[in-house]
């Protein structure tokens, strides 16, 4: 995901000379290729994310669109009051990227488990949350985040995430995207680096002819949206590797409550149990531990 | 044309009132930067009252967000909205919130939460330089709020990459929300720290119109530029002068006709 993020970012740079990246001191062997073609245009501003996303805000002001780049926490929870004070009040479009959503970094211990991002930014109103399921999806959120500067957040996996998608599907926030056909009214709906987890899912006997689909885009403005798609189906699993609170079942949930018992919506979430919280190791075993993916 | 020193007076009375009315608090914290305020809009900032957008605007933010009253009044004397609208302050629904706030005309930056302007200054300093624009940013902080990390990744930063562009004006009265800075978090020796983090760094009394006016507008090539301003917190009325209280109080309406009458009496040098 990380290094179709940088293609994809090197190639919407040669068309948008507004586009500028700044990162917090990572991103060896990721970001070369940026920091190479524009070098005016990219800032290692330090192991300093406050004033990474402070200034992102300020340069954003001017008409740039800025990308700020860490990994796990560090470009959210470490600076959450400059996004949502610097960047989302003043609906600035800077895209703030971490790499490492999840547990992909499991093994480094819970400063690097990304696994609260969501239930940070999405408490926020005007950010876009981007957490494409492929590297497919990377490039497609891109390319929105880029025709539609905003305030946003971009989530990633790590590297060498397979396709699921065939193309570079079209993504509006809130909407769906298919991802395999099976009953019509009987779905999982992923967001993130899931889609694996789904698929696993699948081959088990509660969740068999079960279709996929992944939500790349999401926001509280886009809340409003799925109830209606809800309704079309009768049994709906979330997916996430999130915690349970304040996350992607929570968003959907909230986003149907007002269905849920006049139309009998039948809506499950799978999501992290607070146990990984301190548990180290690899992101599959973790992911199991953590009760999302298949025993 | 008006001096600065007139223009720091009609301030004064302004936010008095506005304090007054509204039933708000931070007056000393605001008399504190009116005289630096009063300079910076009467003879340095380059603004379009007509054109607040207007693209070769120096950019000014104000840090300490409390301490909006004396932007919201320097803005009005200045033409970018009516003076009337000061007495919508702090009132539901008014756009002239208590901390400064950029849906206001003439405001480029909400702060409100400390540490915050800097950066963000940093950040247009930065945009002025990669574009090849000639304006300028100037960032007024509180001396408290240098408790803020995020202020010294700011200092590094700007060092670093040469925004010469850039001027802080640090309004340093030494008292804190509950205390003097000292006792808080001692700033001293804080000429020297902000020499050693590659700024340019100036010295001057914040009340003295002319000092200020010498030094707001210099500029030294690759270094961006520190004011550290000696003020007085609550100046220009001698029973807020100093006092932690005048963080918190509201004027009741003996306070205020006694600020008044004073700060009639009184002009800036």
């Amino acid at each position: 995901m990380r290094n179709a993020f940088i293609d994809e970012l090197v190639k919407q740079a040669r068309e948008n000379e507004k586009i500028a990246l700044v990162v917090g001191d990572l991103g060896y062997k990721v970001v070369e290729p940026f920091a190479t073609a524009f070098p005016e245009r990219f800032i290692n501003a330090g192991v300093a994310e406050q004033n990474m996303t402070g200034l992102a805000a300020g340069l954003a002001s001017e008409g740039f669109h800025v990308f700020t780049y860490s990994i796990a926490n560090f470009p959210t929870f470490r600076c959450a009051e400059q996004i949502r004070n610097d960047i989302d009040y003043h609906q600035l479009p800077v895209t703030v990227v971490t790499v490492g959503g999840g547990l992909a970094y499991g093994n480094l211990g819970y400063s690097h488990h990304a696994i609260q991002d969501y239930a940070l930014i999405r408490t926020m109103p005007n950010m876009l949350i981007a957490s494409p399921g492929d590297p497919l999806e990377v490039r497609a959120t891109l390319q929105y985040l880029v025709d539609h500067p905003q305030p946003s957040y971009l989530r990633l996996g790590k590297a060498g995430e397979p396709n699921f998608n065939s193309t570079i599907p079209v993504v509006k926030p809130g909407e769906w995207v298919s991802i395999h056909k099976g009953d019509e009214d009987k779905c999982i709906l992923c967001t993130g680096a899931t889609i694996n987890l789904a698929m696993e899912w699948l081959k088990t006997e509660a969740y068999e002819n079960y279709s996929i689909y992944s939500l790349p885009l999401w926001s509280m403005a886009s809340k409003e949206m799925q109830a209606e798609k809800a309704m079309q189906f009768s049994k709906i699993v979330t997916i996430e590797d999130h915690l349970a609170d304040g996350g992607f079942g929570s968003w959907f949930l909230e986003s149907c409550y007002p269905l849920i018992r006049t139309h009998n919506l039948d809506i499950t979430c799978k999501a992290l149990d607070r146990k990984v919280c301190g548990m180290v190791g690899t992101q599959g075993y973790l992911n199991h531990m953590g009760g999302i993916a298949v025993k | 044309m008006s001096s600065s020193a007139d223009l720091a007076q009609k301030i004064r009375q302004h936010i008095v009132r506005m304090v007054h009315n509204s039933g708000g608090s931070h007056l000393a914290s605001a008399l504190s930067i009116v005289d630096i305020v009063s300079v910076l809009y009467n003879e340095v900032l380059k603004f379009d009252s007509g054109n607040h957008q207007w693209s070769e605007r120096d950019r000014f933010i104000l840090s300490k967000g409390h301490g909006c009253t004396p932007i919201y009044a320097a803005l009005a004397e200045s033409g970018f909205f009516p003076v009337t609208d000061l007495d919508t302050y702090g009132k539901n629904s008014s756009i002239l919130m208590n901390h400064i706030s950029h849906k206001v005309s003439g405001v480029e930056f909400s702060t409100g939460a400390l540490g915050h302007g800097l950066p963000f200054g940093v950040g247009k300093a930065k945009a002025a330089k990669m574009s090849k624009q000639s304006w300028n940013t100037y960032v007024v902080l509180s001396d408290g709020e240098l408790d803020e990390g995020s202020n010294w990744e700011a200092f590094m930063f700007a060092a670093h990459h040469k925004l010469d562009n850039l001027t802080a004006i640090i309004d340093y009265n030494k008292l804190q929300s509950l205390d003097t800075v000292e006792n808080t978090l001692n700033l001293e020796p804080l000429y020297s720290k902000l020499k050693s983090f590659g700024w340019a760094v100036y010295e001057v009394d914040g009340h003295d119109h002319g000092q200020l006016a010498k030094t707001l507008p210099l500029l030294n090539e690759g270094k961006p530029k520190v004011i550290i301003a000696h003020t007085t917190k609550g100046k220009g009325v001698s029973f807020m002068e100093h006092k932690v209280e005048w963080h918190y109080k509201t004027p009741n309406v003996n306070e205020l006709a006694d600020a008044l009458a004073e700060i009639q009496q009184k002009k800036s040098k």
